[in-house]
């Protein structure tokens, strides 16, 4: 059924330390490896060796550039997939009861086959999260890896998301958010987690953790300015003339 | 919005044809016969030509069915639902109207209820979504069905009627796209709050995900065409209102008539182009192009 529940048992998700990301790619690649050969409709390319390659991708990795008024602009890698929010806009607008959240542990799933391809639950989602198979023509979303969490022919580290269990540097993380002692919700309440476009009104349950401020070059500079301030500040005796001399000539800046 | 020629195609003429079956389950014009035969068959041609049309962008059209299940939450299942009962109610009544020569008040007044509640959950599709700043208002049902009442009158041939719901139709475009063009910046939404760095500096896309395209970039941010946005606006405007109104204000002859439907017709297909290729859908920010 496409009506949401009133609250799930559970609120399964990610944290994912923007921090941390060093923007490798990796979960993007191991995400698409397991959710091609298990769960559902294989993520299809187009023109994969061609001029215009294309495909779908359940998650995908932002750069951006953060540039403060006062100090050095900082490079921050943005992985992004379905944040299965607590009031999903993509469920309430399927026509067909192909989009669901699940009532134990609150994760977003698409039943393929009642899916009609029509695609106005990726217009409903604000994030991009939603990716219609142009091989398939249904549409494929972020599983929360469903097929790993609970399987148990797979070792107990193996059981989370393949994003995370891939990640070398350590930036994303798996848990229950609705629980609020668990290791996912300490860690957002310590490092002032965040949602996306909480304007939306989606309510996302996987947050953000932001970066954590730099060292400030300023500061560091001041230990070394003695020796690194230019010896000169003026032009003297033959550079000086030089200076002058090449100016006067024809295009010179005098 | 990627404007896909079978959406444009089934909002402008179901949009038309469900206008029209509201005047003639109100009665308007009171015709029986071949000559009702002929209204009906053009309104439902119009109607049922633009719902199929629609089956053309699914992905699998043969579960079309399925989409009835959901009425209680989706736009979608509820425009399938009124559009099934009002083509149903109408059939019954144009039997009544063009074979028994008597027509049912209560059943075309049924019938002319679901065809503008057709229209109106339509536009409800594109109003309910908050990622698209520029259909997410009060204004583009109001349009929808402004623009499907001034339709069905001018193919109903009532001139008295057509004539201020074309005026009324032709301010709401204009509010429309004057509200229209501020909305998302009225929307709060920017690169700021949909990456959440927004209160470090300013954020610019560095480095998009992949180097190709995707299907989100083939949907959702739609640029090509949007440089002649200004000078289709006013093609669609004269096309759409300005001209059926002339033409009606001349003395009727069955030449001007069709050519004030046609010219309306085009009008209201090429503001409907507007009406997708204009609209940014808020997923554009993470891509930085908006």
């Amino acid at each position: 059924m496409t009506q949401l529940p009133q609250s799930t048992d559970r609120k399964m998700g990610l944290v994912i330390d923007l921090d941390t990301c060093v923007g490798c790619h990796a979960c993007v690649i191991s995400c698409k490896g397991w959710n091609t050969e298990n769960y559902g409709a294989p993520l299809s390319d187009q023109d994969a060796y061609g001029a215009d390659p294309s495909g779908t991708f359940l998650n995908r990795v932002h750069s951006y550039e953060v540039q403060p008024a006062e100090s050095h602009a900082q490079l921050i890698h943005f992985p992004k997939s379905c944040l299965h929010c607590e009031d999903a806009p993509c469920v309430t607008v399927c026509p067909t009861g192909a989009s669901y959240k699940r009532v134990e542990d609150g994760i977003v799933l698409v039943n393929e086959s009642d899916c009609i391809g029509c695609g106005l639950c990726a217009w409903s989602c604000p994030y991009g999260a939603r990716e219609l198979d142009q091989a398939e023509g249904v549409m494929k979303k972020c599983t929360l890896c469903v097929d790993r969490i609970y399987n148990e022919n797979l070792p107990e580290v193996d059981r989370v998301p393949s994003c995370v269990r891939t990640c070398p540097a350590g930036a994303r993380h798996f848990g229950d958010l609705g629980d609020p002692n668990s290791d996912v919700s300490k860690l957002v309440a310590e490092r002032d987690g965040m949602d996306l476009m909480p304007e939306m009104g989606t309510k996302p349950v996987n947050k953000y953790l932001p970066p954590r401020p730099k060292d400030t070059v300023e500061d560091q500079i001041d230990i070394l300015a003695p020796l690194l301030a230019p010896v000169a500040e003026e032009p003297k005796g033959f550079i000086s003339w030089l200076d002058k001399a090449l100016d006067k000539l024809p295009g010179g800046s005098a | 919005m990627h404007p896909a020629p079978s959406v444009i195609v089934f909002t402008t003429l179901s949009g038309l044809g469900f206008g029209l079956l509201f005047f003639l389950g109100l009665g308007v014009p009171d015709v029986s016969g071949w000559v009702a035969f002929t209204f009906f068959a053009i309104a439902y041609a119009l109607a049922v030509g633009g719902l199929l049309a629609s089956t053309f962008h699914l992905g699998h059209p043969e579960r079309a069915l399925k989409a009835f299940s959901q009425w209680k939450s989706s736009w979608l299942s509820r425009e399938g639902w009124c559009a099934v009962i009002a083509l149903s109610v109408m059939g019954l009544y144009a039997i009544g109207v063009i074979f028994l020569g008597q027509s049912s008040g209560a059943l075309g007044l049924i019938g002319a209820l679901f065809s503008l509640a057709t229209v109106f959950t339509t536009s409800m599709i594109y109003t309910q979504l908050k990622t698209i700043p520029r259909w997410n208002m009060k204004l583009t049902p109001v349009m929808f069905l402004s623009m499907s009442l001034a339709g069905g009158a001018l193919l109903a041939g009532q001139t008295p009627i057509a004539l201020p719901l074309l005026v009324i139709a032709a301010f709401v475009q204009m509010l429309y796209w004057r509200f229209g063009d501020k909305a998302f910046a009225a929307s709060g939404t920017n690169m700021g709050t949909a990456t959440g760095l927004g209160d470090r500096g300013t954020v610019r896309a560095f480095e998009p995900p992949h180097t190709g395209t995707n299907y989100l970039l083939r949907e959702f941010v739609h640029v090509v065409g949007r440089k002649h946005a200004e000078r289709l606006r006013v093609i669609s405007f004269i096309l759409a209102f300005f001209l059926p109104f002339l033409l009606l204000l001349v003395p009727f002859s069955h030449l001007f008539a069709l050519l004030a439907v046609l010219s309306h017709l085009v009008g209201v297909a090429l503001s409907r182009w507007l009406f997708f290729a204009q609209a940014e859908h808020v997923v554009g920010l993470y891509y930085g192009k908006r």
